[in-house]
């Protein structure tokens, strides 16, 4: 999971960064609006954690853009400003989730799986495919009743490809889903990691398209 | 009951009022009724005699036939059978009498009216005296009779005044009652009313008397008003501030209990201490302006070394590696008058925010300067300075600009102008000329003896003081 999250105290920054590394997903932290829009133009987002008060204007102001641009990526408010009233106004300007802080890491990250999940169309939190059932919440994967140990980015690699089982998906989309713009893109990394879930899972379970990307096998077996 | 009803106050100055002047009235026109009457009388008195006198001589008197012919009936109205005439003969015999006029002399020998007491009967008589006809004549009537006269007069006026004093009462009363009807409804209007509702009171179909009292009432409710949206912005504002660090202080503690990473716990660990550092001087500084909201005229009559207190704070601070503070030696011959505790607090206040806006090993410096009427002390930092657009506004509570650092809050500078204010000086924001950075000038009133209470004064050293730095 791809998050970008929107947020100008620096020590909440980064406690979500360390934080929602933990729960496996990949981080990209801007502290203000402007910052925010040139992140959204620019890559694709699982989700969007917004703060409200931000220091060149409202996050409301933002999502209500967004929204006005037909931007679907879900948001979840995550804000000081939690009265009810508050709460109605960001949900009614276009968010899909709110949380007041001070708020509990472990309840951020399943409201985040929760609304990328409702955003790709699926009811149930595993993903599955050909026998491989990968549990999103737990960063667990079980192949064939056997449950496989997979390092955090071996596990967003198979999750991004398991989101839509059958549909392609370039190397340089797999790389945004691996790393944030401040981490540094090691060339090949894409290929190591099919490497070693091919090895863990099977041969044949990621099909590669020669120049275009990969995509998970379907029907085979 | 203690609350005096306005109501019956004005009923009874009325009904009083009202019944006193009445009460005037009736002894006014009581006496000149009198006078009136006895007046009258006493003319018909004198008038009597003389008719009598000149009609009759001792001669031509027969004894009995003047007092047949004086009779009337026996017993008539009080007003028929007033007067009663004696003639006399000046040797002492009594002549003629009318019926109803006693046997005894009515009056003494001497002409003129007078009074006297007749078988239990005051009456008043006149006497006249006929020398040539040797006949004195006497007519007089009861003053019984004509207090009578009076006495009907004056029940003929109070007759209607019985009925008409409950009927005025009764006007009174309910013209008040609708005289007083707006400031009931007001009343009522006000009691109705919910202790948050604020919205001023309904004046136009008010009488012009209450209007004052209404306006004054209007004038307090907005005043109120506009210290509960204050409090509430400022408490709204201190709970987000407040907020996003425990929110950082929970997510950080969570990440140091849930990895399993050393170093990744250490540096968590760390987040959480510049949170509660943060957080802490965030608490202070919402206690100082809370402080500084509540305070009143404060005293300003310390007089301070502007050196040694720069000093002071600097040396209560916190060390800031690589940072150089650099304080004018000048700054050493300035006194100010001031309050200390409140311009530390500023002094303290522009400091920090110097420090937080100027990288390490940047130089922070002190300087002072005299203008017509005016010190100014200014501290000068290496930092990035304030956008021009944003000068106006730094100074408000909880601004943050596109500028901040991590460690700000959006206090420092709100309370550095405030505390200034406090003491009589202002604060004054320029962007550096020389080099990017901010130069907070806190300028105060060079004192004079005219003018007491806050300000600065120089030690004679510091002209030539200035002399040296300017050559």
């Amino acid at each position: 999971m791809r998050i970008l999250v929107i947020e100008d105290d620096p020590v909440l920054s980064d406690g979500l960064r360390a934080g929602l590394r933990m729960l496996g997903a990949t981080l990209d932290i801007v502290a203000n609006c402007a910052d925010g829009r040139a992140a959204l133009s620019a890559s694709e987002f699982d989700a969007l954690v917004l703060d409200l008060m931000l220091p060149d204007g409202s996050g409301l102001g933002l999502l209500a853009d967004m929204r006005a641009r037909g931007d679907r990526t879900p948001v979840l408010l995550l804000t000081a400003l939690d009265e009810i009233s508050d709460r109605v106004k960001g949900l009614d300007a276009g968010a899909d989730d709110y949380l007041g802080k001070p708020f509990d890491l472990d309840e951020l990250g399943a409201r985040l799986r929760a609304i990328s999940r409702r955003q790709t169309g699926r009811a149930s939190p595993f993903l599955s495919c050909n026998g491989i059932v990968l549990d999103p919440a737990h960063m667990s994967v079980v192949a064939n009743g056997q449950v496989m140990r997979l390092s955090r980015r071996e596990f967003a690699v198979l999750g991004a490809l398991m989101e839509r089982p059958g549909l392609l998906r370039s190397k340089s989309m797999l790389e945004e889903r691996l790393y944030g713009w401040q981490e540094e893109v090691e060339s090949n990394t894409v290929e190591v990691h099919i490497h070693k879930l091919r090895a863990k899972l099977g041969r044949n379970v990621i099909e590669t398209v020669r120049g275009l990307g990969y995509r998970m096998r379907v029907g085979t077996q | 009951m203690t609350s005096a009803s306005l109501r019956s106050r004005l009923f009874l100055i009325l009904v009083a009022a009202t019944g006193v002047i009445w009460l005037f009235a009736i002894g006014w026109i009581y006496v000149g009724t009198k006078q009136e009457v006895e007046s009258v009388l006493d003319a018909r008195l004198q008038e009597a005699a003389r008719m009598v006198a000149s009609l009759g001589t001792s001669k031509n008197i027969a004894r009995s036939s003047v007092e047949a012919e004086m009779d009337g009936p026996a017993e008539t109205l009080i007003y028929e059978r007033q007067l009663a005439c004696q003639i006399w003969s000046l040797d002492g015999r009594l002549v003629a009498r009318s019926r109803g006029a006693p046997i005894s002399n009515l009056g003494d020998t001497q002409t003129g009216f007078s009074e006297r007491r007749i078988e239990g009967e005051s009456w008043r008589v006149f006497t006249l005296e006929d020398t040539d006809k040797g006949l004195r004549v006497l007519v007089g009537d009861r003053l019984g009779a004509r207090e009578h006269i009076v006495t009907d007069i004056i029940k003929g006026l109070l007759a209607p005044t019985l009925l008409i004093v409950p009927l005025l009462g009764f006007l009174i009363w309910s013209s008040l009652n609708r005289g007083l009807r707006p400031l009931r409804s007001l009343a009522l209007e006000l009691q109705q009313r919910q202790a948050d509702d604020m919205s001023p009171v309904e004046t136009e179909r008010a009488p012009a008397e209450i209007l004052p009292m209404m306006d004054a009432l209007n004038a307090l409710f907005s005043k109120v008003e506009s210290a509960r949206r204050h409090e509430r912005e400022i408490t709204a504002f201190a709970a987000h501030e407040l907020r996003t660090p425990l929110a950082g202080l929970r997510t950080q503690a969570q990440v140091a209990i849930g990895t399993s990473d050393p170093d990744a716990r250490g540096s968590a660990l760390r987040q959480i201490m510049i949170a509660v550092d943060r957080t802490t001087r965030l608490v202070r500084q919402l206690l100082d302006i809370a402080n500084l909201d509540a305070l009143q005229n404060p005293r300003r009559d310390a007089h301070v070394n502007a050196g040694a207190i720069i000093e002071e704070m600097i040396e209560s601070q916190p060390a800031h590696d690589g940072l150089r503070v650099e304080v004018d030696p000048v700054l050493n011959w300035i006194t100010l008058t001031a309050n200390a505790e409140l311009l530390l607090l500023a002094l303290r206040n522009l400091f920090e925010n110097a420090v937080q806006h100027t990288a390490p090993r940047g130089i922070l410096r002190w300087t002072v300067e005299r203008r017509p009427g005016e010190i100014v002390v200014a501290i000068e930092d290496e930092g990035p300075g304030i956008p021009p657009d944003e000068l106006p506004l730094v100074t408000h509570r909880f601004y943050r600009g596109r500028h901040k650092t991590a460690s700000g809050s959006g206090l420092g500078l709100a309370i550095a102008e405030l505390a200034l204010h406090a003491n009589g000086a202002r604060l004054n924001l320029v962007n550096r000329a020389d080099h990017t950075g901010l130069r907070a000038e806190v300028i105060l009133p060079a004192r004079t003896e005219a003018l007491p209470g806050g300000g600065a004064e120089l030690a004679p050293a510091f002209e030539s003081g200035l002399a040296t730095t300017s050559s």
